[in-house]
């Protein structure tokens, strides 16, 4: 048996994801940024916070983005097996409703070409993943991803003889390096395994993790910890001016790989770390 | 730690004064600018002619809003990163620029250009935006409407939160925050 669905739903769920998510951080990420706040003694740093923690206040009062970067809109879908999908084209109904979500929300259009820079002027198109799942629904998981975190992204096809301490290195580096531009504090997420494309999917995906939610593996979530732990003593803090709160969390996803290759990806986020799903 | 009150325009003791770690409350007249508007102001300096704002004792805010929804001033508008400007930073200092605001690091040759010009780096709060965008007052597209979020705005800004990042002794929050 099969359900049917239709892409003018998926466009409807779309325009209200890109404005909603823009302007409400998820729960797990606000608490953190609480928990983070009280765990700093430097005043600098504790001023800070609160004030990134006002903000969230503010643009849900004001009906503004949390931050005037909207991003780029990349879209998760799960599809059902026994969905099927009618009256349209769905990359076009995902980016109709981008487009609707981004003009009604007053979002900023921050796509352009990548030669001539000319702007698309509705912030299409989105980056979509798609994945075939059983069952018979639609889930939909909207990211706003900003230009800042995301440049401060790394991947590298390490030797596997770099081991745990080489991705350790590589994954701390990361952080290192971009210090205060990708608005710490930030959330870590790392893609180990999988090949050259599929290490940073992993990677980002690891972004929509919950906040303090352990990973399935031991290993992996000790390995969380020991980096967080480490990541947090660089003491960049807060929009590195120092302190404790480089990162909210490092959330780790693996998959196994060509025995020839270690590839290691890091996506970043910012401390404005959107998203919001939908089940249809 | 109270934070220090500045009104635009700044002059070369108000500024000489700062030191890292600082936190400021900016009111008065900046103007936003990012990648294209840079390119195109460091091309009329080149050639001589007339920028859209006078460059001795401006503060330039490496910023493009969200669009501005009915009945506001202006849509959300945090600092972008500052380091895409930085070829641009040192000869609009050299021509009397007096301060730039964004967020992230800034290399070498903007430090320098700091302590040579006595000019100042200041980081807003990166990503909170909505915040910020109550301290403008007033905003108004001076040049390139074109360019859209990129456009050159005057904005009057009142009690906007900064933090001193590189002061006129060539001094770096970032850097000493990281070797502490
Ligand atoms: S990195 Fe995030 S918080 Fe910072 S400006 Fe970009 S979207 Fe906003």
């Amino acid at each position: 048996m099969s359900r049917e669905i239709n892409v003018k739903d998926i466009t409807a769920a779309i325009t209200n994801l890109a404005i909603s998510s823009n302007r409400k951080l998820p729960d797990d990420v606000a608490n953190a940024l609480t928990a983070a706040r009280n765990n700093e003694s430097l005043p600098l740093a504790q001023t800070t916070i609160d004030d990134i923690i006002k903000n969230q206040q503010i643009a849900a009062d004001q009906k503004l983005p949390l931050c005037q970067d909207t991003g780029m809109a990349v879209v998760f879908l799960e599809i059902g097996q026994q969905l099927q999908i009618t009256g349209g084209d769905l990359t076009e109904a995902i980016n109709c409703g981008v487009a609707q979500g981004y003009t009604d929300g007053y979002l900023r259009k921050s796509i352009v070409s990548p030669l001539k820079r000319e702007n698309t002027n509705d912030n299409t198109p989105a980056v979509i993943h798609t994945n075939i799942v059983p069952g018979d629904k639609l889930k939909i998981t909207f990211v706003p991803k900003g230009g800042g975190a995301e440049n401060m992204s790394r991947l590298a096809m390490l030797k596997p003889s770099a081991g745990i301490e080489g991705i350790k290195r590589f994954i701390i580096d990361a952080v290192r390096e971009a210090g205060p531009n990708p608005c710490p504090p930030i959330v870590v997420g790392v893609g180990i395994g999988g090949n050259f494309e599929y290490a940073p999917l992993l990677a980002k995906q690891a972004l929509l993790r919950t906040i303090g939610s352990k990973a399935d593996d031991e290993d992996i979530a000790a390995l969380e910890t020991e980096l967080l732990t480490a990541i947090n003593k660089l003491n960049i803090g807060a929009q590195g001016f120092g302190g404790k709160s480089t990162a909210l969390a490092v959330h780790i996803a693996t998959a196994p790989c060509h025995f020839a290759t270690l590839p290691v990806a890091v996506n970043i986020n910012c401390h404005v770390a959107r998203h919001q799903s939908v089940i249809l | 730690m109270s934070d220090i009150i500045l009104t635009t325009p700044l002059n070369k003791e108000q500024l000489q004064s700062l030191k890292i770690g600082d936190k400021v409350l900016l009111s008065g007249i900046i103007y936003t600018a990012r990648d294209a508007a840079h390119k195109r102001l460091v091309a009329l300096l080149v050639n001589g002619e007339k920028l859209p704002f006078e460059l001795p004792g401006a503060v330039i805010y490496y910023a493009g809003p969200s669009p501005t929804p009915p009945g506001k001033v202006i849509g959300s508008v945090g600092p972008t990163t500052s380091g895409r400007m930085d070829d641009y930073t040192p000869a609009l200092q050299d021509a009397g620029l007096a301060a730039t605001i964004g967020k992230g690091k800034r290399n070498q040759s903007v430090i320098d250009s700091c302590v040579a010009n006595k000019a100042v780096y200041f980081a807003a709060l990166g990503g909170a935006a909505a915040l910020t965008a109550q301290c403008v007052k007033e905003a108004e597209i001076i040049a390139w409407p074109e360019l859209g979020a990129e456009a050159v705005r005057r904005l009057r800004v009142e009690n906007m939160p900064l933090v001193v990042i590189n002061d006129t002794n060539g001094n770096d929050l970032y850097i000493k925050a990281v070797e502490a």
